[in-house]
């Protein structure tokens, strides 16, 4: 059983204790400890179920490569999935429970898949689920939902309790990675005087040269690490952060990174994670290198580790997997854990070494301390089933049988090491194979390159491909002072750190153990922890011709799961290769993505959330709109009020009163969000007549024009009045939502294709509120403020004028969009409450009535006045809608004008703008077809025509319709029916578009 | 003109700097073309100020003007004085192809005060600018985005700042340098 140890470990603080549970077990740990180490503290080796098969999971590695161990932290608005126990940091009350198993980690219902494993090989959901197809639906699908998943997702009630946040900054040099390889290349690019960051994912800064030990320069390599940290502080050119990891590299040297402040003390003020958003000049991937396992029979029980975290447990936190530990090994490196073991008092039974000729000057050191080597030998499997009992040993070169068993509790696996390249091949850095080494390493001619074909990332230390101390501190000198070369500093003549280990012999690759061994062993030698691939599956997958890395993986869900693969890429391309009979960089890797592990969805989130979650634009009198209670629509990230109910009425009720009130006294309507685009210049005229479909530039000043705006293509985009200022100013208003596309619009004319013509732009929508004074009572309660002549003579329909309304500067448009007599009055924004409150008062003798955009609606469909968006969908053009009026046939061209004129823009079968009254006085349903007789080609029914604009019209009594129909305007009276998706039909009669006062008497008093 | 209420009326918060509305700012689009002989000229008359150079403000007495783009400025002056000065630009740029317009109450202003190095901090969590101390300074002026809005800042000293929006996203602008500059969220990075 895993223990704490009577003495050790460098990262714990045995005087300050941790108190935490694991699926409600009270547990106690150091702080220091990762959930990780104090699990295994604790005795607890086991810590979750495997995806497919249920099996029994330990943990397998130290960081953030590890598979297995995935928990569920945190509960309620705390509770996070799939968080790896070895990167997370022990705090007091940390509540843990593990994942994927039914009803206890103990005994797992799910695990009896594992006895079916033959019958569950690779692509076996291709296979199965593909027939009966109706099974998809209602057999499969629901199963594999049931089934799929590791973690919880947190509660649907439940919000995240901590905030989040981004941070920009721009930097010469940013060093990812403070292991020994970072420290050196960040000393000396901040030595020359470049501006460095320098990141490290975890607390500590060292990386593993603490436990492997070695010398620099003579003295120990720890002591190295502690001085380097003392100059980089003293460096103000130099800024380093832990627990901030290098999630993904991009295009141009921009970086995320990833920090997490709180995540080892939650609740602590502050947010919880920051998501830097890095511009770097040069970027220096210090990332090190991640132990590869070893496939042999059972390398998934309990007690397997690699061999680096179990020497990692032992030195860092005190910790052992258990007494006696088998060290199984193709390279020098394992032989420390097995030194290690032995001089902290604990058994090293055997070192099983696959290399016939053994090892260098560590494997001599293990002898000389009485460990037993095995060279030439394998495991031929693992005995137990929870954890580990015993290995049976074999020869590798064999098939498999049997020629000595070892009793004990662990296993030390390493099956070599692979440089970390996930950064360098973020954004195109290309790989080699090191036959030597045994490892993809970055190939220096193809890095990732800038706009200017620059390179932008530095490759250093073992992520580099450099394993041994002195040539790690060698290369990141390099890779340092490269960087800062790069940026424009100059480094100093100094000599890099001269690193010392011992001499260590080659890698002998090996790739299965042993190497000629049976398809029985093959299906319990696990290539992927997680998601239970295992040798056999990816040999199956080469048979069945997935040759592609890319095919097999994702045939096979190798490198799959939440670890993408950091322990199993590497083993799982080498057993493809050997199944295609092809070499390895043949086969070639798999696509390395961002982010380098999960990184949270609050962090990139950001500040997003709440009241920021996204921008809410207010006119100047929103406040007012919310203190009556308005119910509000989203119009754009405006929030316009619908309607103003009172009491207890509903929105149709109030919707009705809004309109009455309005058609027989007076309403008001808050406009302000109304575009509005100034068009200035010697050739605004010429320019506004080439984007509206009328005339613009016979509009004399002090008038107003109705205009359409159509795109290329003709259709119909935007419309509203435009106001002549004077002879070179046009004021433009659009579509609320429409200001900042039409401005954009414009912009785009002007710059790319009329670049010599003299037009300024600017969009002044926000500068003033707009108030719309409307019903046959405007011009009274305008006369009361009092300030300027609104009479019939002065100011008639279609005109505006410049002036003061009780005392405010104003400007009054006399336009309607309601039939009724109206004024829309311009103010300056900050004015626009005073004059809103007083148009209120002024208007309390007629019964003012503000009203929202559905009275908007209803009262300008009663007018037959089309709306964009609604009449509008992007296909219709002005002709479709009866706008011929506002076409210009004089205009040599306009925007759109040509398009209009192809053949099928002139077909009369176009489905053309009508009124449609229902025969029964009800509502039609919004959207609904018009159903012709047969059937289209699809069997579906025919169509005629649908409805684009319906309501109830308070002022007629009765529902009111505009729709599109074939030959509308040719057919006036016929009766079309309407299916609606209740099962009821529709019957509703083709009318004129106006329904209300259609000489415009109202509006031209 | 007491009738006259800015977008939040003078709203402050004290977080990790202090964030306050400035109130009414008057504010001047001018669109013009620099190259023109005599143009630089006729502004300088009109507002007594000169051309600031490319990203940078300068300032004098009230008044100050703002280079956003190649042939556009933003000119600041008292509130009460923005529609005369229109009229004196309209007027010195007469017979030349320009564009002068109001733009006061179509914007928010903010102030935010503090710590030099934290005042760096609360801006460069929003905008996506090099806000390091050798490369942004006072006199300089970025046009640029406060996380989903557009947005406009410079340093009037070290630990000063102002920052100009759209009026009808003022609430979300002083929302956002709130949130950023909550208690508990300094970065650190900028060393002073």
């Amino acid at each position: 059983m895993s223990t704490r140890l009577a003495t050790g470990g460098r990262l714990v603080n045995r005087a300050q204790k941790m108190n935490f549970t694991f699926n409600g077990e009270r547990l106690s740990g150091h702080a220091g400890d990762t959930l990780a180490s104090a699990l295994l503290a604790n005795g607890k080796m086991m810590v979750g179920r495997s995806f497919k098969y249920h099996r029994p999971r330990g943990v397998v590695a130290s960081g953030a490569e590890e598979p297995n161990a995935l928990v569920n932290l945190g509960t309620g608005n705390r509770l996070e999935p799939n968080q790896r126990a070895t990167t997370t940091e022990l705090f007091e009350g940390l509540a843990a429970t593990s994942q994927n198993h039914w009803p206890s980690l103990e005994f797992d219902i799910g695990a009896v898949n594992t006895y079916f494993s033959r019958f569950l090989p690779a692509g076996f959901y291709y296979k199965m689920f593909m027939y009966p197809r109706a099974f998809w639906k209602h057999v499969y699908e629901p199963f594999i939902r049931q089934s799929a998943g590791l973690g919880r997702a947190p509660e649907a009630h439940s919000r995240d309790e901590d905030t989040y946040e981004h941070f920009y900054a721009y930097i010469d040099v940013l060093v990812i990675g403070g292991g020994i390889a970072g420290l050196q290349a960040a000393l000396a690019a901040g030595r020359a005087g470049a501006q460095v960051l320098l990141i490290e994912q975890t607390a500590h800064w060292g990386g593993r040269t603490p436990v492997d030990g070695g010398e620099v320069d003579g003295k120990p390599a720890a002591e190295f690490v502690e001085a380097a940290l003392a100059e980089l502080r003293g460096m103000k050119n130099v800024a380093l952060r832990t627990r901030m990891m290098g999630a993904g590299v991009y295009d141009h040297g921009y970086v995320l990174a990833y920090e997490r402040m709180s995540d080892h003390a939650p609740g602590t003020p502050g947010p919880r994670h920051r998501l830097w958003r890095l511009r770097c000049k040069q970027i220096v991937t210090a990332t090190g290198a991640i132990e590869r396992p070893l496939c042999f029979a059972g390398n998934d029980v309990p007690g397997v580790l690699l061999a680096s975290a179990l020497r990692d447990y032992a030195v860092n936190y005190g910790v052992s997997i258990g007494d006696r530990t088998v060290v199984v090994t193709n390279n020098d490196d394992a032989y420390r854990t097995a030194i290690s073991m032995k001089e902290m008092g604990l058994e090293v039974p055997a070192i099983i070494d696959a290399r016939a000729g053994g090892g260098g000057a560590l494997a001599q050191q293990a002898r000389d301390l009485g460990i037993r080597v095995e060279t030439g030998k394998g495991i031929a499997k693992v005995k137990g089933t929870r954890r580990v009992e015993g290995v049976a040993i074999c020869a590798q070169a064999g098939e498999g049988a049997v020629l000595d068993e070892i009793k004990c509790d662990a296993v030390a696996m390493s099956g070599g090491w692979s440089p970390v390249v996930h950064l360098w091949s973020h954004c195109g850095g290309k790989l080699d194979w090191d036959d030597a080494q045994s490892m993809f390493r970055p190939r220096a001619s193809a890095p990732p390159t800038g706009a200017t074909g620059e390179a932008f990332v530095i490759p250093a230390g073992s992520a580099n491909g450099h394993l041994g101390l002195g040539d790690v501190l060698a290369d990141a000198d390099a890779a340092g002072r490269a960087a800062a070369q790069a940026v424009g500093a100059t480094p100093p003549k100094t000599a890099a750190p001269q690193g010392a280990g011992p001499d260590e012999a080659p890698i002998e690759p090996v790739w299965l153990m042993p190497q000629g061994v049976d398809i029985k062993l093959r299906m319990k030698a696990w290539l992927d922890f997680q998601n239970d691939v295992k040798v056999s599956d990816v040999q199956l997958a080469a048979r069945e011709g997935f040759e592609s890395v890319e095919h097999a993986k994702r045939y096979t869900t190798l490198g799959m799961a939440t670890d993408q693969g950091k322990l199993s890429n590497i083993n799982g391309l080498a057993i493809l290769s050997d199944a295609l009979g092809q070499p390895i960089p043949q086969t070639g890797t798999t696509t390395f993505r961002p982010p380098y592990t999960p990184i949270s969805m609050g962090a990139i989130a950001g500040e997003a959330r709440g009241k920021v979650f996204q921008p809410i634009r207010r006119t100047p009198i929103q406040d007012w709109h919310e203190a009556q209670g308005a119910y509000f629509e989203p119009v754009g990230h405006w929030r316009r009020p619908y309607c103003y109910p009172q009491g207890g009425e509903s929105h149709a009720q109030a919707v009705e009163r809004e309109i009455t009130q309005t058609r027989n006294s007076l309403g008001l309507l808050d406009a302000s969000t109304l575009g509005k685009l100034v068009v200035k210049g010697p050739d605004a005229a010429r320019f506004l007549d080439m984007l509206y479909t009328n005339m613009m530039s016979t509009l004399k000043p002090g008038r107003c024009r109705y205009g359409l705006m159509c795109s290329e293509n003709g259709f119909l985009m935007d419309d509203g009045v435009v106001a002549r200022i004077d002879d070179e100013t046009f004021l433009c208003h659009t579509t609320t939502g429409g200001a900042e596309r039409i401005h954009a619009h414009m912009e785009e004319w002007l710059q790319t294709e009329w670049w010599d013509w003299q037009v300024y732009v600017a969009n002044v929508t926000e500068q003033y509120a707009q108030i719309g004074v409307v019903g046959p009572n405007a011009r009274k309660v305008l006369e009361k403020l009092g300030g300027m002549d609104l009479s019939r003579e002065t100011l008639p329909f279609m005109a505006w004028a410049d002036g003061t309304l009780a005392g405010i500067g104003v400007r009054v448009f006399r336009i309607s969009f309601s039939g009724e007599l109206s004024y829309e009055i311009a103010v300056d924004a900050s004015y626009g409450r005073a004059l809103w409150d007083k148009l209120l008062a002024a208007g309390e003798e007629f019964g003012v009535m503000p009203y929202g955009t559905e009275a908007l609606h209803v009262m300008r469909a009663e007018k037959g006045f089309i709306m964009i968006g609604d009449e509008t969908d992007g296909t219709v053009i002005p002709q479709d809608l009866g706008l011929h009026w506002a076409i210009s046939k004089k205009k040599d061209d306009f925007i759109g004008k040509r398009a209009q004129e192809r053949s099928h823009m002139t077909d009369p079968d176009r489905w053309q703008l009508v009124g449609l009254e229902t025969l029964d006085g009800g509502v039609l349903p919004d959207g609904a077809y018009a159903v012709a007789e047969g059937t289209n080609a699809n069997g579906q029914r025919n169509m005629q025509g649908r409805v684009t604009s319906t309501y109830y019209s308070p002022t007629l009594k009765r529902g009111i319709a505009m729709g599109l129909v074939r030959h509308g305007p040719d057919r006036m009276g016929e009766v079309l029916e309407f299916p609606g998706t209740d099962g009821t039909t529709h019957k509703a009669r083709i009318v004129e578009p106006v329904f209300f006062d259609k000489d415009g008497e109202k509006q031209n008093v | 003109m007491s009738e006259a209420q800015s977008a939040l009326r003078g709203t402050w918060h004290k977080g990790l700097v202090t964030v306050a509305e400035a109130g009414l700012q008057g504010m001047i689009t001018l669109r013009g073309q620099t190259g023109e002989a005599g143009f630089a000229d006729a502004v300088k008359q009109a507002t007594g100020l000169d051309l600031p150079d490319t990203r940078t403000i300068v300032a004098a007495d009230k008044r100050a003007i703002a280079w956003m783009s190649p042939d556009e400025w933003l000119l600041m002056c008292p509130y009460e004085d923005a529609h005369d000065m229109v009229a004196g630009l309209r007027a010195a740029l007469a017979g030349r192809h320009h564009l002068v317009e109001n733009v006061s109450d179509a914007r928010a202003m903010f102030t935010l005060d503090g710590d030099d190095a934290t005042l760096r901090e609360v801006l460069a969590k929003l905008a996506p600018v090099d806000l390091h101390p050798e490369r942004f300074g006072p006199g300089e002026m970025r046009r640029t985005r406060f996380a989903q809005v557009p947005g406009a800042f410079w340093l009037t000293a070290p630990g000063a700042a102002r920052v100009v929006c759209f009026r009808s996203v003022a609430q979300y602008m002083y929302d956002l340098l709130c949130v950023a500059s909550s208690e508990g969220s300094a970065v650190g990075y900028f060393k002073p």
